[in-house]
């Protein structure tokens, strides 16, 4: 794994996102509240360039007539078919094929009522070092 | 933050043709100039008559971007007005050599005026060339119809013909009546003497029924699977009406609708109509026989099953030529064909998706 600056840290503040060629690769860089996330700009589903996908939270459910907009500014919703990843993990959530058996458990589980969906986008390490945002790869 | 990059993508080297290209107007008063000023003056004081309440929202909303893709939205104007946006996201990156342009909105088949919705078709299809085709030449438009006044459609259909610009007549999958009713037959005589194809799209509500035969849907998922049911509907209408019987050279393109559920019609159809024979008399074969012979399909938003193999059974039963690739750009549902199609293809099952059975169709050169 080699080490590559990316940017400047203040090109990156807080609320900020931009994009940058490491390896022939690119790279989505967000800095959500000063957490960084670095995912390949590619999403694995139909291929948009996640960085241009919404920044939000997940809507949650115990069953009809309880809906809930829960952790904000955790999650990438893709711009073109809404597929929506966890920045910290890349994982897709909300696989409708699967949500239905967990939403029975939920009733007693709470936070349990997330399942895992069949994409997960590509991350790096990202860390800010002396100033400059670095990605590991 | 949430703002556009610019693309950057690599140019994939499959030339392809997209059968579903989404045009819209950058101000609201851009098809004044093509309105004669007796529809000018009707535009300006009554504005349209759709069959919806809050005509200018979406009676589902959508999950986002109202619908589009959400880095679609140009500096200014609405997703899809931008030409050179259309040119940098789409037919740069992805390769199109052709692309036909599907002009929903205000066209004129959700008008419920029929004047009026003869001269709004007229200035769309004027619009489309003068803002689209005269400026990117591969872009081709579709000729839109005041469908519900068929009298109307003809002459429209007539005063396009032979424009070689134009390469499809464009008809809603919710009209009033199901399309094979004789009230729409001049329409496709017309289509068949101009040796066009008749492209079916939703087009919002303009026949005024619920998309279920069950009532309106209750979510926008809900109502995005319904164009399937919308398309097998017209589908059974259009064979079992006879109209393939009496307009041997139609074709029809079913636009947006998906495909997979067309084997399961054809053989329910075929197995009643063994029995249920002297009911339809006028015609001459099968269900399934006018289904393969008039009958292609767009492939956006593709099914996507949990084994993506089980499309190659589907496509085989299908013909590999009746699919032609679409994008839907810049709608939300877009299908790159870099990434939508999760199967294996043969090279030259590739080609005909993606480019030649549409250049055939279509006559496109």
């Amino acid at each position: 794994m080699s080490r590559h600056v990316v940017c400047s840290a203040d090109e990156l503040p807080p609320g900020a996102r931009r994009t940058a060629f490491v390896d022939g690769r690119e790279i989505a860089l967000f800095n959500v509240g000063g957490q960084l996330h670095a995912l390949l700009n590619r999403c694995p589903h139909g291929g948009a360039r996640i960085c241009n996908g919404v920044i939000t939270g997940i809507a949650t459910s115990s069953g009809p007539g309880d809906y809930r907009l829960e952790r904000d500014g955790e999650f990438l919703r893709c711009p073109w078919h809404g597929w929506e990843f966890e920045l910290a993990t890349g994982q897709s959530w909300c696989d409708p094929r699967t949500t239905r058996l967990r939403n029975y458990e939920v009733r007693r589980e709470s936070g349990g009522n997330l399942v895992k969906g069949p994409y997960v986008a590509e991350r790096f390490p990202v860390i800010m070092e002396n100033d400059y945002i670095i990605v590991e790869l | 933050m949430n703002a556009p990059f610019q693309e950057v993508q690599a140019r994939q080297t499959l030339a392809v043709v997209d059968c579903d290209i989404h045009p819209a107007h950058r101000t609201p008063g851009e098809l004044l100039p093509y309105l004669a000023p007796r529809w000018r003056e009707h535009y300006q004081t009554y504005g349209v008559h759709v069959r919806q309440a809050l005509s200018s929202t979406l009676m589902y909303p959508r999950m986002m971007a109202a619908g589009m893709r959400a880095d679609a939205l140009p500096a200014s104007g609405p997703a899809g007005s931008d030409l050179d946006m259309l040119r940098q996201q789409h037919l740069d990156p992805v390769n199109v050599e052709f692309g036909l342009l599907m002009a929903l909105s205000k066209g004129g088949m959700e008008e419920r005026n029929p004047e009026f919705a003869a001269a709004m078709s007229r200035a769309t299809n004027e619009w489309q060339i003068d803002h689209w085709v005269r400026q990117e030449p591969r872009l081709r438009a579709g000729i839109v119809v005041p469908q519900e006044f068929p009298e109307a459609a003809v002459a429209e259909i007539e005063r396009c013909a032979g424009d070689r610009r134009y390469v499809q007549i464009m008809l809603s999958s919710r009209p009033s009546d199901p399309l094979g009713h004789p009230r729409y037959w001049p329409i496709y005589a017309a289509a068949e003497r101009a040796g066009l194809p008749i492209g079916l799209h939703p087009v919002g509500y303009n026949g005024g029924h619920p998309s279920t035969g069950s009532g309106w849907p209750t979510y926008y998922l809900q109502e995005h699977y319904v164009f399937v049911a919308c398309m097998e509907a017209l589908a059974a209408s259009f064979i079992l009406g006879g109209v393939f019987e009496r307009f041997p050279g139609l074709k029809v393109v079913l636009v947006e609708g998906g495909f997979a559920w067309a084997p399961a019609l054809a053989w329910r159809m075929d197995k009643h109509f063994d029995k249920f024979r002297k009911e339809v008399p006028h015609l001459k074969q099968r269900p399934s026989d006018y289904l393969r012979q008039h009958i292609w399909w767009t492939t956006q938003p593709i099914e996507e099953p949990e084994h993506p193999r089980h499309l190659i059974e589907i496509i085989d039963w299908i013909g590999w030529d009746r699919l032609l690739y679409s994008s839907d750009y810049p709608h939300w549902d877009y299908d790159n064909p870099s990434f939508s199609f999760k199967f294996p293809m043969t090279e030259a099952q590739r080609r005909k998706i993606f480019r030649d059975n549409a250049m055939a169709l279509y006559r496109l050169s």
